[in-house]
């Protein structure tokens, strides 16, 4: 019986002791990203869905600010009319896409260069992909100081702790380096990035673009727009998901209480 | 199937039918009338709601089959095309990959129940051992379907576990060139994991349907771990258990559709929807939370064989345990010793997974985890191998219930009716 007891007493103490140490997180590196900013999006929660005016806006800080170095190319223009996207009419789908030159079929003599030996070009339509902005990654590498520019599509979701993250990354660049922190040649500092120092200058500066709905284009102002803009180029069906989620879950949950009932009256007695 | 049949065709096509194929029959005596011990409690809802995760899997990824190219250049983009230009196809993928999870779950729980109440003892050996294959047939399907994105931790995890098998002295090498059929994860390994993961999940039907022969023949254990002595201690499956398992999966989907539809990129991980960069290593390469326990006993060991060797083993492990516990007796309800024991392994399989989702330096309170995890991984095989043969001989068992009707209906039985 005495070593029946002391084995009980040894696992339950060896149980309580692994839980413990297993609680506590690691202690992090000395440069580790700081945790990103706390702020609320509107596609967040079981309801939450894009706000239409951030996408739009967020759309025109993607052209006019990201789109020079950063790729989108999960996205099509006829996309920027989809339903639960920003939803521009099809009319301005079409006269964004047209804004934007993209790399023209071969003409009716079969040439892809002008007389110059110049790629021949053409108005993007709906179908178009958004155009990268550099051929190759080589290309995209040898413009950027070696660092490579990722596609933005799938941001949100690629990143732990995601929009927040991508928020926080951009109007991150403000803070003070700490003084025995060293940033190398040709990266900048930014504390929400893991290492602190990232190869992406400044990107976003206030007033650097013109809402034309009369928002104040602040940098935290831009950084929230093309932060729900990029939420959504990663999970353009969201709105749908979480409208057929909530039918579908009030369904299972009649569902369940109908077949408890049966249950119940078909046990009465059984147990 | 055991017992006389009981089927009894009534109309004529019936009749010609039964006595051409008994299809009707086979169905009507395994389903219908199966005698079903009475007091089967909440843990036995998950071998019904199991066949219909494999029916799901199954259903959702031959759809996905229909759209996803299996080539390094385009497999990550199909899988974005599928999420964005295919009908519902953000659906049907997010219920596949959750749905893994899901069927995870629920056969962890499964197992479990087995483990406590003593399902794999005499004369259920079979069943509990053809369960091991199935779980081992599972694990294997579900690296193959993290490896067909092609992001970043699909490229990285396939890496890791085809280097895993350049650890066998002499041949290793040789043999991950040729799972690879290549001398890297590449195009041709891509395309036999897809090969093979369409493949498997119909084998695993397969072994299923031995599964649950193998059940028919000496019926569900129960949780008091006696036999079932007479008509009074069952009732049939129909429409008792038919029910029972009916509400319970709907609650089980209801919990599913909530990760599909309110969060469902929680149990993956955000690497994995950058494409895959061999040039790239990701700071932590992590299995899905399914495989982190055994993840963790791999990297506890400092010798790479050797950590193969313990990994495998313990899943390996689980095929001998009808013979390493030696109780005479099958519920650990009965088990007060062993009750404890069972809790502390439970816990132990957690924490293992928590292990195995650190970093490798990682440490709390001070402690290395993978000194943690080296104990966790030793109480881990403690448990099968030493545990479960003297825990069986040293400790005395409860007064077990005279039959499964006297436990379940002895009082009300007993009251005069009023």
């Amino acid at each position: 019986m005495r070593l029946i007891k002391l084995s009980r007493n040894l696992a339950l103490g060896l149980t309580l002791g692994l839980l413990g140490t297993a609680s506590a997180f690691a202690a992090d590196s000395a440069t580790a990203r700081h945790h990103p900013k706390d702020l609320e999006f509107s596609f967040e929660g079981p309801f939450g869905t894009y706000d239409r005016g951030a996408l739009q806006r967020g759309y025109q800080v993607y052209k006019e600010v990201c789109a020079a170095c950063h790729s989108l190319n999960f996205i099509a223009f006829r996309n920027l009319a989809d339903k639960g996207g920003p939803e521009f009419t099809e009319a301005q789908a079409r006269a964004l896409a047209a804004a934007v030159r993209v790399p023209a079929e071969p003409n009716e003599q079969g040439e892809t260069v002008d007389e110059k030996g110049v790629p021949l070009t053409r108005p993007a339509v709906l179908s178009d992909k958004i155009p990268p902005p550099y051929p190759n990654e080589n290309a995209a590498r040898a413009n950027n100081g070696g660092a490579l520019p990722p596609d933005l599509s799938l941001m949100t979701k690629a990143r732990e702790s995601g929009a927040r993250y991508v928020y926080s990354l951009l109007v991150g660049y403000d803070e003070k380096a700490p003084a025995s922190f060293h940033v190398p040649e040709g990266k900048h500092y930014n504390p929400y990035f893991e290492g602190w120092a990232i190869g992406m200058p400044k990107p976003i500066n206030a007033n650097g673009v013109t809402y034309s709905d009369g928002t104040k284009a602040t940098v935290e102002q831009q950084a929230h727009d093309v932060v729900t803009f990029l939420a959504w180029t990663a999970e353009p069906k969201m709105e749908d998901r979480k409208r057929m989620g909530f039918g579908v879950l009030i369904f299972l949950i009649t569902l369940a209480g109908l077949l408890f009932a049966a249950y119940r009256k078909v046990w009465k007695g059984a147990h | 199937m055991s017992g006389p049949s009981t089927y009894n065709p009534k109309s004529g096509i019936e009749k010609w039918i039964d006595s051409r194929l008994p299809l009707p029959r086979l169905m009507h005596d395994t389903i219908s009338t199966f005698p079903t011990p009475r007091n089967l409690n909440i843990w036995y809802i998950f071998g019904g709601i199991l066949t219909f995760c494999l029916a799901v899997q199954i259903v959702t990824g031959i759809v996905l089959a229909m759209h996803y190219v299996a080539s390094t250049n385009l497999a990550f983009n199909s899988v974005e095309a599928i999420m964005r230009d295919v009908n519902y196809g953000w659906l049907i993928r997010y219920v596949h990959a959750n749905g893994a999870s899901m069927f995870f779950l629920a056969v962890y729980i499964h197992m479990f129940r087995g483990l406590y109440y003593g399902s794999y003892k005499a004369p259920r050996e079979l069943i509990w051992i053809i369960g091991v294959l199935i779980y081992l047939l599972m694990t294997a399907t579900a690296f193959f379907g993290y490896v067909l994105p092609w992001g970043q931790m699909s490229f990285w995890g396939a890496t890791v576990i085809t280097n895993m098998f350049s650890a066998v002295p002499v041949v290793g090498q040789a043999i991950a060139t040729w799972l690879w059929g290549d001398f890297a994860v590449g195009e041709a390994t891509l395309n036999r994991f897809f090969s093979l993961h369409y493949l498997l999940p119909f084998i695993i039907a397969g072994v299923v349907g031995l599964h649950i022969w193998a059940l028919h023949v000496p019926g569900n254990n129960n949780p008091l771990g006696i036999d079932v002595k007479s008509p009074q201690d069952t009732l049939p499956f129909h429409p008792y258990y038919t029910v029972k398992d009916a509400f319970y999966l709907v609650c089980f989907v209801t919990l599913f559709a909530g990760f599909v539809f309110y969060a469902p990129n929680f149990l993956g991980h955000p690497d994995n929807y950058q494409p895959a960069n061999p040039l790239v290593t990701p700071p932590e390469i992590v299995p899905e939370w399914y495989l982190l326990p055994f993840y963790a006993m791999l990297r506890a060991v400092p010798d790479k064989l050797l950590g193969v060797i313990v990994m495998v083993g313990a899943i390996i492990t689980l095929v001998f345990i009808p013979w390493l516990d030696t109780s005479r007796v099958r519920s650990c309800r009965f088990r007060p010793l062993m009750k404890q024991f069972f809790w502390a392994f439970a816990i132990v399989c957690v924490i293992l997974g928590y292990c195995g989702a650190q970093s490798v330096e990682a440490t709390a309170f001070g402690i290395p985890l993978v000194w943690v995890a080296r104990i966790a991984t030793l109480y881990y095989f403690a448990y099968f191998w030493l545990i479960m043969p003297i825990a069986g001989l040293i400790e005395t068992p409860k007064k077990l219930p005279a039959s499964i009707a006297q436990s379940v209906l002895g009082d009300s039985a007993a009251k005069p009716a009023e």
